[in-house]
This record gives structure tokens, C-alpha cells and sequence, in this order.
């Protein structure tokens, strides 16, 4: 894929990349908004402005990888992949129907462009962490990106994973951690709270950059800083808002599981052409 | 089996990996802070590169040979039965079997032979928490030249799979060069009036319950059956069409297992009475493995029983009224 480094350019691409999780969802009429619009825009930047990846480019070639711990999320990484060429953009119609290629979380034999099944909260990191430690025994170049959400960090499981990665020093794993502040039953601060997350992660042996998930410039530093960490794993610390950029779903916990209506579609789409 | 040499499944199991590794540099072996019991230490100080201790974690093993068999590697993972397929049941479903990764589960101390460590570590389970994954291939070998078969194949056939073993020795009943085929049961014993069907220790039980019944004179078959998904259909059909009673022998629950997929079989395809002889809905408790097996009735006495019910039941006149 030819990247793009422009923050604007890559602003742009989000920007319809969220018509395109929005149009989707709304026409499936079931998903996950909220986790999909926080994290389009660092998904945006990994795989139009950073990954070296491509559908083109054989599965065992030097490549970075992507695994959306957080598989919820999945419209948001099937409007990346379709745009990128994994597959036609008419499959995003489909979402969530019998015999769609796009099943309502990730599930890697249907869907080209997906690497491991995910959905159930809390295995990818392990998943991510195996994929790295294939990579570095076949001294193969390429980064392997993780993201989680906030909430899913209450799995245990996470945890084993954090202490496998630092303890396995795999620094071609970058963490991702899309903190929007909410989960199915309200704030993840009221629900089972996760705090002091960079304390945390640097006491499981990481490398923690705080950015903010919404800021072009920042993710695509952050990027850049946790791929150069050198000798341990690095979490990508991203502040986020839940339903980022239509400004009813934002900070809804509501607006986790629901889509939008017609109505509410119509609606989003005109803030989205004014930004 | 009296007389009959017993050799270690586990010790079998991990010299094998280590061979394995050898010529095939693909291979990659993890464990959860027991390799010490499932021998796979012996492969971890041969390849300590392709070694990864996950240390007391289940959960991210599996996932983590997940991940190492979306990147190319096959991966065996082993510890303790019941927490290989009890604590990361849900990740052996989801990061595995789901995307039918080829990840090789290979469980030691499986079922009650355990013994002395208690039912907190006797997995009678297993079978039944494996045999309803989707993908999944399921093998309990009965000795250990069996599992060094089941060992090599497994490393050469893509899917995931679940290779029971055991903490006990067992007596040698298969042929050191035995290729092992993957679904395939095998006839050890003819016998026209009941067949025995069984997997793991209880197959050498099943031969000895054979020959008391024989001395009774009722001739009784016996079948090794250490595939149990994907199952020898046709070999159930036959030896129920053959006898017209069967009886299931396995170190293990009656409810989910070798049992319960025979009579599965049975039911749907040539009905005939099936006898369960395994652990009937209970808990095991220490003791000594041998002490266990007979206390719990899964020795070749409870066998001979269960063959006794399932030929009456064959030959009652109301069930052959029903029957026409
Ligand atoms: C193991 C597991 N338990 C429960 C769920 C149901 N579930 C789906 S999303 C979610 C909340 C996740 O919150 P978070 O990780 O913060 O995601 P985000 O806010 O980014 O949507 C839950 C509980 C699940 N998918 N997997
Ligand atoms: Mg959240």
C-alpha cells in the first residue's frame, strides 16, 4: 500500500471512513458504533499512513500485522480493509447477514484482511503476542499492533499476555489502548476501575505513550515512537471519545451496542460533511 | 494384563517432540510451569529457542499458540488435562478452533490414574469439553507406542488437535511401528455375542474383561477406539450390526465421551443396547490409580458386568418383540 504521512490527507480518510462504519451499521441495524467511531482514526493512521501491508502481499513476506483485540469494533476494521482493497466496498452492506463475508466480529476464514478471530474479550494480546514471537523466530521484519479497549483490560487474561510480552522482550508488539472511558454498563471508572493505567502497564515491563487518539499528528508520532522502542513491548496509551465525531453518540454509553437510525443517519452525515 | 511391560505415555510423549523438532524446525512447544510433568522439558532443553514457558497462565498459552500458528509455527502446547481443556476451554474454542488453527493440545494426566493429587486434578471431563469443538480432532492413545504414533502423525496433519496422555504407565498392547490413522478404530479382539469399544488405559482393560468372558463362554470383541472425533462410524455400525451389543469402556465421565459418541452412532444408525463403563457423574478422590479404577468401577470386572446387561438386553423377548 503507498502511505500517506499528511495529517490533513489522513483526516480526510477517517472522515469517510465514519460514513462508512455509519452507513453500515445503519443498515444492518445491529453493532457496535461507539468502539468503532473511537477508534477509526488510529486505525486510520495504521493502515493508510504506518503499516506496511497490503492484500497483495504474500502472508509470509515482511509485513505488519493487526489484530483488534476489541472485536467489537469490527465494522471499524472492515471499513479500513475494504478501502484498503482487501475485498469490494459492497460487501460493507452486508454486515452481519447469512452468508456475508463480514460476521458481526472479526472471524479471519471469512474475511480477507483479518488475521485472527476475535470477540471474545481479552485473547487477542496473547493471539498478537504469538503472531510476534512467529515473526522474530523467522527473523522476519514487521510490527504486530494490538488494540484493546479499556474495559476488555479488566480480562485477566491481559494481564498473563502483558507479563508474557515483557518477559518474552518482543519489542516488534505494539499495545494499543483505545480509552474511551466506557463500557456496556457505564464508565469503566464506576463499572470495575483500571486506573493507574500507566502505572500498570510500565509495572508489567512496557513502554507507555500517552497520546491523544483523536490528534493526526499524535498518533502518527506515537506510532513511530512505539515501533523505535527497543528491547520491550510498548503500549500506545490513546485517549479517546466513545462515538467520536457525531457529537449525539459521543460519551453515550448507550451508543455502545446501538445504530443509528435512519433518521439519526441522516443526521450524522451532515455533521460529518461540515468537519 | 498380566506379564505385559508397561511404558510411560508422557515419557513417550516428550521424547517423540524432542524428535520431532529435530527434523521439523517449524515446531514450537509451550507450556504452563509443568513441562517437568508432561516432558516436554525434554524438547525445552534440546530447542530452548522454540521453548516458550508460559509459566502459570492456560489462558494465554493456548492463545499464544494461536497466534504462533497464525504466523506459520506449529505449536504444541501441554500441561495438566483438566486445565489444557477446563481453565482455557473458551480460549481453545475461540482463538483456535474458531479459525481452525493448527495448534496441537497435548494434555498429560488425563483422567483418574492421576491418583493421589485428588479430583482437583483428574480430568474426567476432557473428552466430552473437546469432542463438541467444531475443527477439532480428539485422540486418547492407549499405550505408549500408540502415542508416539499419534505424536508424529499429528505434527504432520493440519487442524487442531487435542492428544490425551496420562500420568501412568500402561501396558504395551500396539505394535512399536504402527502407523497411527487419524479416525480409524481397530479391531484387536473378534467376538460375535458383544463388542467392547474403548480408548486409553481401558483398552487393555477391555482385552482382559474379553478373555474372562470368553471363559464363561460368551465371545466378546474388542475394539481400540483412540480417535474419538472424527469418529469410525463405520466401524461402530459394523460391530453393533455384528453383534447387536456394545459396550464402551473409557477413563472417563459416561456423560460426553467415548460412551456417549458410540451411542450417538448407535442410536442414529444400527440400535442396539449400549453399556457405559467409565466414571458415573461423580467426582474422583486420591488414592492410588489402580485402587481408584476399580473403586469407581473402571476395571475389566465392571466391564464383564456391563457386558452381562448389554447381552441380556440384546436377547430379552420384549425387546426383540419391540424390535419386529
Ligand atoms: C469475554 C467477553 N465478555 C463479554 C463480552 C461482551 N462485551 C462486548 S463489548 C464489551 C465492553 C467492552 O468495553 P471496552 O473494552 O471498553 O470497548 P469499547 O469501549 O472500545 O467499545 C463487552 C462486555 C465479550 N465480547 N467478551
Ligand atoms: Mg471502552
Amino acid at each position: 500500500m503507498k502511505l500517506v504521512n499528511d495529517a490533513g490527507e489522513l483526516r480526510k480518510i477517517a472522515r469517510d471512513l465514519r460514513v462508512d462504519i455509519l452507513k453500515m451499521l445503519a443498515a444492518s441495524g445491529s453493532g457496535h458504533t461507539g468502539g468503532s467511531l473511537s477508534a477509526i482514526d488510529i486505525l486510520t493512521a495504521l493502515y493508510f499512513g504506518r503499516m506496511n501491508h497490503g492484500p497483495n502481499i504474500p502472508k509470509d513476506a515482511d509485513r505488519d500485522i493487526f489484530v483488534l483485540s476489541k472485536g467489537h469494533g469490527a465494522p471499524a476494521l472492515y471499513a479500513v480493509l475494504a478501502n484498503c482493497g482487501y475485498f469490494d466496498k459492497s460487501h460493507l452492506g452486508t454486515l452481519r447477514q447469512l452468508n456475508s463475508m463480514l460476521s458481526g466480529h472479526p472471524y479471519s476464514p471469512s474475511t480477507p484482511g483479518v488475521e485472527v478471530s476475535t470477540g471474545s474479550l481479552g485473547q487477542g494480546l496473547s493471539m498478537a503476542n504469538g503472531i510476534a514471537m512467529a515473526l522474530r523466530l523467522d527473523k522476519r521484519k514487521g510490527t504486530v499492533f494490538c488494540m484493546m479497549g479499556d474495559g476488555e483490560t479488566q480480562e485477566g487474561q491481559i494481564w498473563e499476555a502483558a507479563m508474557t510480552a515483557s518477559h518474552q522482550k518482543l519489542d516488534n508488539i505494539v499495545g494499543i489502548l483505545d480509552n474511551n472511558g466506557l463500557q456496556i454498563d457505564g464508565w469503566v471508572r464506576d463499572v470495575k476501575g483500571i486506573e493507574p493505567i500507566g502505572d500498570k502497564w510500565r509495572a508489567f515491563g512496557w513502554d507507555v505513550i500517552e497520546i491523544d487518539g483523536h490528534d493526526m499528528p499524535a498518533i502518527l508520532s506515537g506510532i513511530d515512537k512505539a515501533v523505535a522502542v527497543k528491547g520491550k513491548p510498548c503500549l500506545i496509551w490513546a485517549h479517546t471519545v466513545k462515538g467520536k465525531g457525531v457529537s449525539f453518540m459521543e460519551n453515550k454509553a448507550s451508543f455502545h451496542g446501538l445504530t443509528p437510525t435512519q433518521d439519526e443517519l441522516a443526521k450524522a452525515l451532515v455533521e460529518l460533511s461540515t468537519t | 494384563m498380566q506379564g505385559v511391560e508397561k511404558k510411560s505415555l508422557r515419557d513417550t510423549y516428550g521424547a517423540i517432540l524432542a524428535e520431532i523438532g529435530e527434523k521439523n524446525p517449524n515446531v514450537v512447544v509451550l507450556d504452563a510451569d509443568l513441562s517437568s510433568s508432561t516432558r516436554t522439558s525434554i524438547f525445552a532443553s534440546k530447542f530452548p529457542d522454540r521453548f516458550f514457558n508460559m509459566g502459570v497462565a492456560e489462558q494465554d498459552m493456548i492463545s499464544t499458540a494461536a497466534g504462533l500458528a497464525a504466523g506459520g509455527k506449529i505449536p504444541f502446547a501441554s500441561t495438566f488435562a483438566i486445565f489444557a481443556s477446563g481453565r482455557a476451554w473458551e480460549q481453545v474454542r475461540q482463538s483456535v478452533c474458531l479459525s481452525n488453527l493448527n495448534v496441537k493440545i497435548a494434555a498429560s494426566h488425563g483422567g483418574i490414574t492421576v491418583g493421589e493429587d485428588g479430583p482437583s486434578h483428574q480430568a474426567l471431563e476432557d473428552i466430552a469439553l473437546m469432542r463438541v469443538l467444531p475443527n477439532m480432532t480428539v485422540i486418547v492413545p492407549c499405550d505408549a507406542n500408540e502415542t508416539a504414533a499419534a505424536t508424529r502423525k499429528i505434527a504432520s496433519t493440519y487442524g487442531p488437535v487435542y492428544l490425551r496422555t496420562s500420568r501412568e504407565k500402561f501396558p504395551l498392547i500396539i505394535g512399536k511401528d504402527e502407523e497411527f490413522h487419524i479416525g480409524k478404530g481397530r479391531i484387536l479382539r473378534h467376538g460375535s455375542d458383544v463388542a467392547i469399544i474403548a480408548c486409553g488405559i481401558m483398552t487393555s482393560k477391555a482385552l482382559d474383561a474379553a478373555q474372562k468372558l470368553e471363559e464363561e463362554g460368551i465371545s466378546a470383541g474388542v475394539v481400540n477406539m483412540p480417535t474419538i472425533k472424527p469418529l469410525d462410524k463405520d466401524l461402530i455400525i459394523q460391530m453393533a450390526a455384528t453383534t447387536g451389543a456394545i459396550v464402551t469402556a473409557e477413563e472417563h465421565s459416561i456423560t460426553g465421551g467415548l460412551g456417549s459418541a458410540v451411542a450417538e452412532v448407535v442410536c442414529e444408525s444400527e440400535p442396539v443396547p449400549v453399556m457405559r463403563v467409565g466414571m458415573k457423574g461423580k467426582f474422583g478422590s486420591s488414592g492410588k490409580p489402580d485402587e481408584l479404577m476399580d473403586y469407581y468401577g473402571m476395571s475389566a470386572a465392571s466391564i464383564v458386568e456391563a457386558a452381562h446387561k448389554a447381552v441380556a438386553l440384546k436377547n430379552e423377548p420384549a425387546r426383540n418383540g419391540r424390535a419386529r
